[in-house]
């Protein structure tokens, strides 16, 4: 049943939570887990004027998902990592329409009224555009 | 560079480069406007360069997609050179600029970059956010609640709207319904048009108009070299930025040349000196644009729309400009910087402050960079002349093992023989420096002072444990 599934995760709490989530969900058909991980152009900015060279920011990057990636491998999973550039919502939309998942896992941040017409919600747009089911953890 | 690579860098992305050159083209004008009035120059001067370093940089530049025009940082440096000797030394000092960047790019100085630590980058960009917005503040002198409404609501446009459409920039939109509501109430406002001449007329090459003396060379020798090292400095930030955002290499040394040429150019054509902006190349990259074309589309499509809209442009608000360089103001800043100030060592946080306490007090983004470049070497060689040693006593406590741990140089050598006691009773002292690295001549001067006070006291000095590129260096100095 859900032998493809999508993780969009960014290292923060709400995305362990869902990332334990996936796992139970992997576990099921034994599949395997995409990781993806959107960095905004403000703080692609933030990182190169913080960072010396591109290899850190790498590093600095693979270790801010490092606690959604150590749950994975405690339960032995497989898994993938993918980095990509844009705004969070519509890129985490395309990249889940171009690879046909089976589900998509994201957290919620938890905002407010306010803050969701401020910020906006990326859990929302996805939840809207993407084409297969998805699962959102509160 | 081959021709298929050529190809890509130009054609491999028309849809998308013309369309995110059109946007940008849109988005300079305002900032072009606003940057001359900040140098003192007339509109035309600001536009003139943009036109010219997007068109230039579209085929020399190192980084596809990078937009380069006039900009705050540059603009910034050149107030005083404006004011006290006018355009034509601007335009002369703008060509010089150039030259001294292709000898920048020719060195390969682009690695130096690294020498630039990041805090002193992030006060960099502090001090210019800061600048920017304190350079708006004169427009608010004698004017009414009017200016403050027309400055609020063109941010709030500017902010807000991109919740709900992301197809045009912002900024432009509220530039464009402020003009509507101002020219529809009628009401008297200061606008683009009072801040100086805005002509529909093609930028032409000329020699400028200064002696060619070598008091000349004096007078803008140094603006040049200021605007040479800021104008690289955020160019190859924001190559590393576009780096990142769109996962591709670029050419740096490439780039510095491209700046320098483009900036020539420039002078020549009656512009100020340019060089890459952060913030558009963003707004490029977001909209689409990955190749050469987006850029020689925003040059050309800028200078059109001066064309076709100028009687228009020259009706702006000044209120409406000086919102959008509020928001510039807002988005240089590198808000995690202070956010962070606590967490990063007390030396980062004194070195950001004092680049940008520098660059307050002087009005020279240059100067602030040195000083921060400056202090956090002091900062570096103090931390790294920490020398620590450890002794113990063989052979009935007549042979004394002192284990030298660190870096020994001009800054540690000093130090390091404090802690040595030449008068106890000994009979030989082994120097174990396996965990010691010499570096200079004030190492090796430190060991002879150690033999020959030892000596005096009729103790036998030995080493152990000295490594290869030590050993050679002590051999080479005696």
């Amino acid at each position: 049943m859900y032998k493809k599934v999508l993780l969009a995760a960014d290292g923060s709490d709400h995305s362990i939570r869902a990332a334990s989530h996936a796992v139970q969900i992997a576990k099921i058909a034994n599949g395997k887990i995409d990781i993806i991980f959107a960095i905004d152009d403000k703080t692609s900015k933030e990182e190169v004027l913080h960072n010396v060279d591109s290899h850190m920011i790498k590093q600095e990057r693979e270790q801010k998902l490092a606690p959604v990636v150590d749950i994975l491998e405690e339960n032995q999973l497989a898994y993938q990592m993918h980095i990509i550039h844009g705004d969070p919502g519509p890129e985490i939309v395309r990249f889940a329409n171009q690879h046909e998942y089976d589900i998509v896992i994201i957290g919620s941040r938890g905002l407010n009224q306010f803050q969701t017409m401020i910020l906006g919600s990326v859990s929302h747009k996805v939840a809207k555009r993407v084409q297969c089911p998805v699962l959102i953890v509160k | 560079m081959n021709i298929a690579s050529i190809k890509q860098d130009w054609f491999g992305n028309i849809k998308g480069d013309v369309l995110a050159g059109i946007v940008v083209a849109l988005a300079l004008i305002p900032e072009a406007i606003a940057f001359s009035i900040i140098a003192g120059v007339d509109p035309m001067v600001g536009l003139y360069a943009s036109f010219s370093m997007a068109v230039v940089i579209a085929f020399v530049g190192g980084r596809p997609a990078m937009i380069s025009a006039a900009t705050g940082a540059m603009s910034l440096l050149m107030i005083t050179l404006v004011a006290e000797h006018g355009l034509q030394y601007l335009l002369a000092a703008t060509i010089l600029t150039g030259i001294i960047q292709i000898i920048f790019g020719v060195c390969k100085l682009a690695a130096l970059m690294k020498f630039v630590p990041r805090s002193v980058m992030s006060g960099f960009v502090n001090a210019l956010g800061i600048l920017i917005f304190t350079a708006q503040l004169i427009h608010f002198q004698g004017q009414g609640w009017l200016m403050y409404l027309i400055v609020g609501l063109t941010l709030a446009i500017i902010y807000i709207l991109p919740r709900f459409t992301k197809a045009v920039p912002s900024t432009l939109v509220a530039i464009v319904t402020m003009t509507i509501v101002v020219i529809a109430l009628g009401v008297d406002m200061k606008s683009v048009g009072d801040m100086g001449n805005l002509s529909s007329e093609l930028p032409v090459f000329l020699f400028p108009d200064i002696p060619l003396t070598w008091e000349t060379l004096a007078i803008i020798f140094p603006y040049s070299l200021s605007l040479a090292i800021v104008g690289l400095l955020e160019s190859l930030l924001t190559a590393n930025v576009l780096d990142d955002m769109t996962d591709t290499e670029s050419d740096k040394n490439r780039e510095s040349r491209g700046q320098g040429i483009a900036n020539i150019v420039t002078g020549f054509f009656g512009g100020m000196a340019g060089c890459a902006m952060i913030g558009q190349s963003i707004i490029n990259v977001k909209s689409g644009g990955r190749g050469r074309l987006s850029t020689l589309v925003a040059g050309v499509f800028l200078i059109v729309l001066i064309f076709v809209l100028g009687d228009i442009v020259v009706q702006i608000p000044m209120a409406a400009l000086v919102g959008v360089m509020i928001m510039v103001a807002i988005s240089t800043f590198d808000w995690t910087s202070v956010t962070n100030l606590h967490r990063v060592p007390k030396t980062d946080a004194l070195v950001m402050l004092t680049t940008v306490g520098t660059v307050l007090v002087t009005h020279n983004l240059s100067l602030g960079v040195l000083i921060g470049v400056l202090l956090s070497a002091v900062f570096f060689a103090a931390k790294i002349s920490k020398v620590r040693v450890s002794t113990r006593f063989e052979n009935n406590q007549r042979r004394k093992i002192y284990q030298i741990e660190g870096q020994i140089f001009f800054a540690s050598a000093d130090d390091l023989l404090d802690k040595f006691d030449w008068n106890e009773p000994l009979d030989e002292v082994v120097i174990d420096l396996s965990h010691a690295h010499l570096w200079d001549d004030s190492a090796i001067g430190a060991l002879d002072k150690m033999e020959s006070k030892f000596a005096r006291n009729h103790v036998k000095v030995s080493y152990i444990g000295l490594n290869e590129e030590s050993k050679q260096l002590q051999q080479r100095m005696r």
